[in-house]
């Protein structure tokens, strides 16, 4: 009796294992919430985008190595010289995932469906006013024009993914290396090879070489570090940096800092005209002498090194020198320096006392930063700044508010004093940036939807954004637009504190890998990656 | 007895609609309720933003969404979730099975936890067992659900150990207590007397007269389990209904939360009544 | 009491004395970031080393203690103070009242508290100090975790209602509120004190998980909960073992309570 009980469980311990063992080509990695949408004309969130960027296909394709653009299901392209038309010529013979064939009247349907208002596709809202029509010339060739003219029109394909218009799969028809083969919501979803991928390598073989991707959703990043660390996953995309370190602990060579991202932190004060806090408030939020000094009082280079465990960069302006175009590259680096602080304030007649710093009207100044709660390193910042201010005789009170609360604040009632959070830059164009340059834009936070610029500087930042947005000579956009890093980093509406770096984690039993800034790091070329022999111990 | 099971029955209606409009109130006036997190994303136009806030705005006249969502209830249409864009039954029956297994395998678990030590020690009774349980009850009492939740997370424990450490860490005393106290009841001691067995006096005379107040705490431990269930599922990352609530908390889904909320109230009050019920039906038997 | 509570009741003495002593001669301030030494292990300076942004571990602990300590009994008194006055009403008046107030008690359990907190702590005016806020939120978690108490309050009260010294006295024609000022409330003592007792453990615990989600005291303030939030990374605490020292204190206390407690619910 008891033998049988011994072999019996013997065989149940076992069971597993054999199976385990066998070589599975599959690569496993973890999604962070359940996208929001299979639609990819309608993606927003970071899921939504990871699932798009695997299973559509673009016209063109931005290497996110050397930033450059590449042709992908067209072959060439041309821009018409006063911006307005662009015409691609397509790729012949390709075919979505269940069959049916890929050509002009697919692209002509995808632009017509993005830019129907019903649909609310955020790529509509790249062009702004414009609109965009598509004219099929031939099967493979296709003309797509464009109301006003639009600067880097060739580059901004790069996000629009083709969806198929004849298929009954409809947008689910896959033209890029995978397709969604199973979706269990809040636990899994389940990637297939696509049979029909147009790519292939060197050698003539059909990409991918990965059988089949295995995305858990699961939202904690501890159980995917250890996970991870257990050999369970394979990579891990935009790593923090406590969890970095861990992994670096034990397994130095799957982790990899490619340097600044492009994602940056930043803090501003509420200068809103009609915003319910002290009138004499919004006198020093409005003064570009308080807002400058505060920039010299924090200490960014403490921020990267204490918050961030030095995988963070100070921030020099607006634009992360990781995007190498249009980066500003004659900016003053970022500057801690208490004596320009005070010296900015005295000539605002702010004048300390006793330890506590006061204005003109002998009001202390005292203010509050608010900032999402839960998130360690924003928390870590606000605290720091709090000590660095005190050192100026400023009391600042550090306030956590969830999310929703927080943005109503920031949107809607205005009732804040200063804010602390991050900017998530996916795009490298400055056009991706209009709404939060232009002073009539939703995400001009520090002072949203103004009928017209309020100041003279912010006049002249929506003239040189509208300049650059309708431009077609990159030179002269860049001109533009380092002009507007200038004056963004003179007058502070932002306070750029630092750039995180792009810190992520890939098995060194994945080959081919090469994880680099933009995003998705570590998958970037999905197609060309395998797994080695020795992948799946477990 | 009909009279009293159609006056709980009462009640518990009541209570739930009750609830769920208290609840409703609570979801509306939390700041925050018209915004929607996409509304930060910069690539969006205000047309976009503008229709982002129109989705909540159907909702904003609280009185007018409950009466509309009570109405749907009755049919079993509960709305769609405002974050989503799923219905709000088809995210809740996704997500119950996970929630069974972790919160529903925890209670059961935690029933045989406590019920199997609080008789070991009736039974055996062993100071130092009661000292070891005893003090292992009183460790994971004192530990907050949020740190037993993270133990798990850390050790790769199953998450349900979590739910049955927390329930029967408050079960296993009651039970205890009970158990000991009526073990001391004069017809007990009667019978040990009379040279009865031990397990017979536990099944014959102990447990009959201790059903009624293990009957009652039936309710309240259902009711710590759905409550360290949202802690444990957020934490160890279960895709289950604890978890949904947590989300939809965080993102202010109206339907979302009216719903979970009615339905703990359902489950809660309901067990609790029936306990009464079962609980009067006993004593009537013994009296 | 037995030797067990005594030593219970000697241990939370001691915390408190030490706590005390130890405020009382702090020299470095709980919120001095020493950045040149973040995560620092324990040494002469800092005796349970430094936390993530350099700032003295002990202090910290000292501190969140005080504040733990202090506030946690105010909101439990708050607490069985609404406990008393609706659970005592409940078993008082009885019958359909009792049923009703009962409803109401259950209804009160099954609620969404986490929003009220969460729309508290949102409509605060956000410069006030970060105690003035501890002490709000405290006080709102005491005012809304009355119900359990108030179920036991119920019950006790209806059944003194039915005991015979009350029967003798209302026989008597002794007046409703003299029954309930002069027969009723001094009984229900033994009662309200060890409901109080109970509710000081259950409101560290509550802060402590608040704090642990985030939602907790405002930095840098600390309190057991936003010390507790340190767990959160817990890989290598095989490594930092004094990292742990706040919850192993948290967990004294805790049981510390439990442990004067529980001989007088079982004679309750």
């Amino acid at each position: 009796m008891k033998r049988t009980v011994l072999a019996v469980l013997a065989c149940l311990l076992l069971l597993p294992l054999g199976l385990l063992a066998q070589v599975r080509n599959e690569l496993r990695f973890y999604l962070h919430s359940d996208p929001r949408t299979f639609d990819p004309l309608l993606v927003t969130d970071e899921s939504s985008d990871t699932i798009s960027f695997l299973t559509t296909g673009r016209l063109v394709c931005v290497n996110r190595e050397t930033q450059a653009l590449e042709p992908e299901l067209a072959t060439s392209w041309k821009t018409s010289r006063d911006g307005r038309t662009i015409t691609f010529k397509l790729r012949d013979r390709v075919f979505y995932s269940d069959g049916s064939r890929f050509d002009a009247e697919d692209v002509a349907a995808t632009i017509k469906r993005m830019m129907d208002p019903n649909t609310h596709s955020p790529f509509a809202d790249i062009f702004g006013a414009g609109t965009l029509t598509a004219r099929i010339v031939s099967p493979l060739e296709v003309k797509i024009i464009s109301s006003t003219p639009v600067a880097g029109f060739d580059r901004i394909f790069d996000q629009i993914a083709i969806v198929s218009s004849r298929s009954p799969l409809k947008e689910k028809a896959a033209l890029g290396p995978y397709f969604i083969a199973d979706y269990k919501p809040g636990s899994f979803i389940y990637l297939k090879r696509n049979p029909n991928y147009w790519k292939r390598d060197g050698a003539g073989k059909q990409l991918p070489y990965i059988d089949g991707i295995r995305l858990e959703i699961q939202a904690n990043r501890d159980i995917e570090t250890l996970r991870f660390l257990r050999g369970e996953i394979d990579l891990i995309n935009s790593l923090d940096s406590e969890h970095y370190d861990q992994i670096a602990q034990s397994a130095p060579a799957s982790v990899h800092d490619a340097g600044p991202s492009l994602d940056s932190e930043q803090m501003w004060f509420n200068q809103v005209a009609n915003a319910p806090i002290p009138p004499y408030k919004r006198a020093w939020f409005r003064s570009t002498n308080f807002r400058r000094a505060i920039a010299f009082a924090i200490n960014k280079q403490d921020l990267a090194r204490v918050a961030f465990g030095s995988h963070a960069q100070p921030a020099v302006g607006p634009i992360s020198p990781a995007n190498k175009f249009w980066f500003n590259r004659n900016l003053p680096p970022a500057k801690y320096d208490v004596n320009a602080a005070m010296k900015l304030l005295q000539q605002d007649r702010f004048r300390l006392d006793g330890g506590t710093l006061r204005d003109e009207g002998g009001n202390p100044v005292e203010f509050s930063i608010i900032t999402n709660a839960g998130n360690m390193y924003r928390e870590r910042m606000a605290t720091m700044i709090q000590q660095d201010l005190s050192k100026i005789g400023i009391k600042v009170n550090v306030v956590t508010l969830d999310f929703p609360s927080l943005i109503e604040r920031i949107t809607e009632k205005f009732n804040y004093e200063a804010a602390l959070l991050g900017n998530i830059n996916a795009g490298l164009d400055p056009n991706e940036q209009m709404n939060m340059w232009l002073s009539s834009g939703e995400s001009h936070q520090w002072n949203p939807r103004e009928k017209s610029p309020e100041t003279a500087w912010e006049a002249e930042i929506d003239k040189l954004m509208k300049a650059q947005s309708v431009s077609t000579n990159p030179a002269q956009r860049k001109k533009y637009f380092d002009r507007v890093q200038e004056i963004v980093v003179q007058q502070e509406p932002f306070i750029y504190l630092v750039n995180r770096d792009a810190l992520s984690a890939i098995s060194p039993s994945v080959i081919g890998a090469h994880p680099v800034v933009l995003r998705p790091e570590t998958f970037w070329n999905i197609e060309y990656l395998r797994l080695g022999s020795n992948a799946r111990g477990k | 007895m009909r009279a009293l099971i159609i006056r709980q029955l009462l009640t518990i209606a009541a209570t739930v609609i009750l609830g769920g409009f208290l609840c409703a109130i609570f979801v509306r006036v939390a700041p925050g309720f018209d915004v929607d997190m996409q509304q930060l994303d910069g690539r969006l136009s205000a047309q976009a933003v503008e229709a982002l806030r129109a989705k909540r705005q159907s909702s904003r006249n609280i009185v007018a969404f409950y009466g509309q969502y009570m109405r749907n209830a009755l049919h079993g249409n509960f709305g769609k979730s405002l974050v989503s864009d799923h219905s709000v039954r088809q995210l809740i029956a996704e997500r119950l099975p996970a929630t069974i297994q972790v919160a529903g395998g925890g209670l059961a678990l935690a029933w045989l936890i406590a019920f199997s030590l609080a008789m070991a020690v009736a039974v055996l009774r062993s100071r130092a067992a009661d000292m070891f349980a005893m003090s292992a009850a009183s460790l994971f009492l004192a530990l907050p659900a949020a740190v037993i939740g993270l133990a798990c997370v850390f050790a790769d424990a199953p998450p349900l150990l979590a739910i049955a450490a927390i329930v029967s860490a408050r079960l296993f005393p009651y039970v205890r207590s009970v158990l000991t106290r009526t073990g001391n009841m004069p017809h007990v001691l009667a019978a040990r007397a009379r040279g009865a067995g031990e397990l017979r006096i536990l099944f014959m005379h102990v447990l009959p007269v201790a059903a009624q107040p293990l009957l009652a705490i039936i309710g309240i431990s259902v009711a710590v389990a759905l409550g360290a269930d949202i802690p444990v599922e957020a934490l160890c990352g279960i895709p289950g209904i604890g978890q949904l609530a947590w989300q939809a908390a965080l993102g202010r889904d109206l339907p979302v939360i009216v719903t979970l909320t009615v339905l703990v109230t359902i489950i809660t009050v309901t067990l609790n009544s029936a306990c009464d019920v079962a609980a009067e039906a006993v004593r009537g038997q013994h009296a | 009491m037995t030797s067990l509570q005594k030593f219970a009741a000697m241990t939370l003495t001691g915390i408190a004395l030490a706590t005390v002593l130890s405020v009382a001669m702090m020299r470095t301030s709980y919120a001095t970031q020493f950045r040149n030494i973040p995560n620092a292990v324990p040494s002469h300076q800092h005796w349970l080393g430094t936390d993530d942004l350099g700032r003295d571990r002990f202090t910290r602990l000292v501190y969140g203690t005080a504040i733990s300590l202090s506030l946690a009994p105010i909101a439990a008194f708050i607490s069985v103070i609404f406990a008393a006055c609706i659970g005592g009403m409940a078993g008082y008046l009885g019958g359909a009242w009792e049923r009703v107030i009962t409803a109401a008690v259950e209804l009160v359990l099954c609620m969404p508290w986490l929003f009220l907190l969460i729309a508290v702590r949102a409509m605060m005016p956000l410069n006030i100090s970060p105690l003035l806020s501890v002490i709000v939120t405290f006080s709102l978690l005491g005012s809304l975790g009355w119900a359990a108490s108030a179920r036991v309050v119920c019950a006790s009260v209806s059944s003194l209602r039915d005991s015979e010294f009350i029967l003798r006295a209302r026989a008597s024609g002794t007046p409703g509120w003299r029954l309930l000022f002069v027969h009723l409330l001094p009984n229900l003592k033994p009662v309200l004190g060890a409901q109080f007792l109970i509710s000081v453990p259950v409101f560290i615990l509550t802060e402590a998980n608040l704090g642990i989600l985030g939602l907790g005291v405002s930095e840098p303030l600390p309190s057991w909960g936003s010390l507790l939030t340190e767990l959160e990374s817990m890989h290598g605490f095989a490594s930092a073992p004094w990292k742990l020292v706040s919850l192993v204190l948290l967990v004294l206390v805790v049981i510390s309570f439990q442990l004067i407690i529980s001989s007088d619910e079982v004679s309750a």
